[in-house]
């Protein structure tokens, strides 16, 4: 039993490297999905109507179903 | 007895004028249009339209059928679809399909024409002036404008089983079908963002109306069909979508739960308590948390009465099947993503980010308020969240994202192109879609259930369509391959 538990779980100083990559690859992925976003972002900026305000002001629909 | 699920979707879109002094909306819905049909225009013909009959049986008293305005513009399209001015919107019916990942095909190739309509309307228009449409529901201040589907149902089935069954339904498939909204209208309670676009504007649970005091069932009894044989339920709840799963799901899952209902195969009272106001409640949380009270779940969140739906739907798979959804593995395929979409929103909604438009847009707004550090009353706020509906390819939020590939599509776009033409191949779409497209000069008018053709001589033809199934390719593909010219097809028809 104790065998099968030691050759389950990593000693700890293996652990300690899994997490820490874990961490990396984690922090890795963030980082480059706040890039995506940013640039997403930026995309939008270039092609978003001009004035906001007026924009929302104008835009009335009646007559709908 | 459940019958085939045909399903057909209509959607009012938005639109505005821009650059024009005085912008109507009807000149600019109509220019869109004869922008688009280069080819003769082939009148609607209103014979069979009675918008004004009442599926519960019983003549309207005081209640408003809208009217039809038959001056306005209207055309039929090769792909079998409808595409003409309603009230003061462009609108597109779909042509009736035969599952749900074909409704949604056309639904998209919708979005495809209506694209298409901008650019030949631009052409027509005086330099400075642009029609710009919009795939929404609402313009924010407290108008709203519909996203219609419509199922084939059999006639059988007690309307009061429909609406008893139903109501729970539409109420609580708003956690995946709602398109999200920034702010509430209609006298609603003051929010900052919630999960539906048209929820505000429910103010009745049954009725006939679809312009004012909203009901949740519709009662609209113009079948297109049989009448002794069908019902077409008019469901005018839901939201219009432009992420393929959300509209994939709306129509899948509904066809399902119809299909339980005929069957009478849901034996407890799902039910729920002041729906008008839970259906509300429902959308203006967007934490999933708030409760309905439901008579056999008791007090339970709206993902709790979709789970007893689903576990309904996967018992009725088992011992029935889903084949009146269409094809086995797409039944399969519903069932599948309805539960992914189930587990996902109880344990972490962003995850859905790309696949329900609800949750694609909050996210969207999020990031960008976070960068800018805009509260939600922000203009810029409510302007993104219009835009993302912009059927322009350029200037559609929604379209930059799925560029991006930050949204997961269902659909081959080589498809959706060919859907703008084509018809559907299951249905009597596909005859009238073939007719139009041989012989548009003869086709004198088309409707849903009939076509009539002028053969060169007298009288003019009608050929009744009442059974949606028939005039499939299946079963006329070999007649069309036999004959030349509509005198000839009516005479094989006539014969036979």
């Amino acid at each position: 039993m104790a065998e099968r538990e030691r050759k389950q779980k990593p000693a700890p100083k293996e652990r300690e490297e899994v997490v820490d990559e874990e961490v990396t690859a984690k922090s890795e992925r963030g980082e480059k999905l706040k890039d995506d976003i940013d640039d997403l972002l930026d995309e939008i900026d270039s092609v978003l109507e001009d004035n906001a305000e007026e924009f929302v002001r104008s835009y009335v629909q009646k007559g709908g179903q | 007895m459940t019958v085939p699920k045909i399903v057909g979707i209509e959607t009012e879109y938005g639109v505005a004028l821009r650059g024009a002094p005085e912008p109507n909306p009807v000149v600019a819905s109509s220019l869109l249009i004869n922008g688009y049909v280069e080819q003769r225009r082939i009148g609607w013909d209103f014979e069979d339209e009675t918008p004004g009959r009442d599926a519960r049986g019983f003549a309207r008293d005081g209640a408003q059928p809208p009217e039809i305005e038959t001056h306005l513009v209207n055309a039929v399209l090769t792909n079998g679809a409808r595409y003409y001015v309603d009230h003061a919107h462009p609108e597109y019916s779909t042509p009736e399909c035969a599952d749900p990942l074909e409704a949604t095909l056309f639904d998209k190739a919708g979005e495809r024409i209506l694209a298409r309509s901008m650019d030949a309307a631009r052409r027509l228009l005086p330099d400075g002036q642009e029609i710009v449409v919009y795939k929404n529901n609402s313009d924010g201040k407290g108008n709203s404008y519909g996203c219609h589907e419509n199922y084939l149902v059999d006639r059988n089935v007690p309307f009061a089983a429909l609406v008893r069954n139903l109501i729970p339904w539409f109420v609580t498939r708003q956690v995946f079908t709602g398109a999200g909204k920034v702010g509430s209208e209609n006298g609603a309670d003051a929010c900052d963002y919630q999960i539906s676009q048209r929820s505000d504007f429910f103010e009745e649970e049954v009725g006939l109306e679809t312009t004012l005091k909203r009901p949740i069932i519709n009662t609209r009894d113009e079948p297109h069909a049989d009448p002794q044989k069908y019902r077409r339920l008019h469901v005018i709840v839901g939201d219009a979508n432009l992420c393929e799963v959300a509209t994939f799901l709306k129509i899948g899952t509904t066809a399902i739960v119809l299909a339980m209902i005929e069957d009478g195969f849901i034996d407890k009272d799902l039910s729920i308590s002041s729906p008008v106001t839970a259906i509300k409640t429902v959308s203006h949380d967007i934490t999933l948390q708030a409760t309905v009270d439901s008579a056999s779940l008791g007090r339970c969140t709206s993902i709790e009465l979709q789970w007893e739906f689903l576990r309904l739907a996967r018992k009725y798979a088992d011992e029935t099947g889903l084949e009146c959804c269409g094809p086995e593995a797409i039944g399969n395929l519903v069932l599948d993503r309805w539960e992914a979409v189930l587990g996902a929103l109880e344990s972490d909604p962003t995850s859905l980010d790309g696949q329900l438009d609800w949750v694609t847009k909050l996210e969207l707004l999020r990031a960008y308020a976070d960068r800018d550090d805009l509260r939600w009353n922000d203009p810029k706020l409510e302007l993104l969240a219009v835009q993302y509906h912009d059927v322009r390819p350029g200037r559609s939020l929604y379209e930059k994202l799925v560029r991006g590939g930050r949204i997961e599509r269902l659909l081959d776009e080589d498809d959706v192109i060919a859907a703008m033409a084509d018809p559907p191949v299951s249905t009597r779409a596909y005859f009238r879609g073939t007719c139009l497209a041989r012989w548009a000069d003869s086709v004198v008018a088309a409707n849903w259930d009939s076509l009539v053709l002028d053969v060169g001589i007298d009288p003019l033809r009608r050929i009744p369509m009442m059974e949606p199934t028939r005039g499939s390719k299946e079963h006329v593909a070999e007649l069309f391959g036999q004959v030349s010219t509509p005198r000839q097809l009516v005479e094989r028809l006539t014969a036979s």
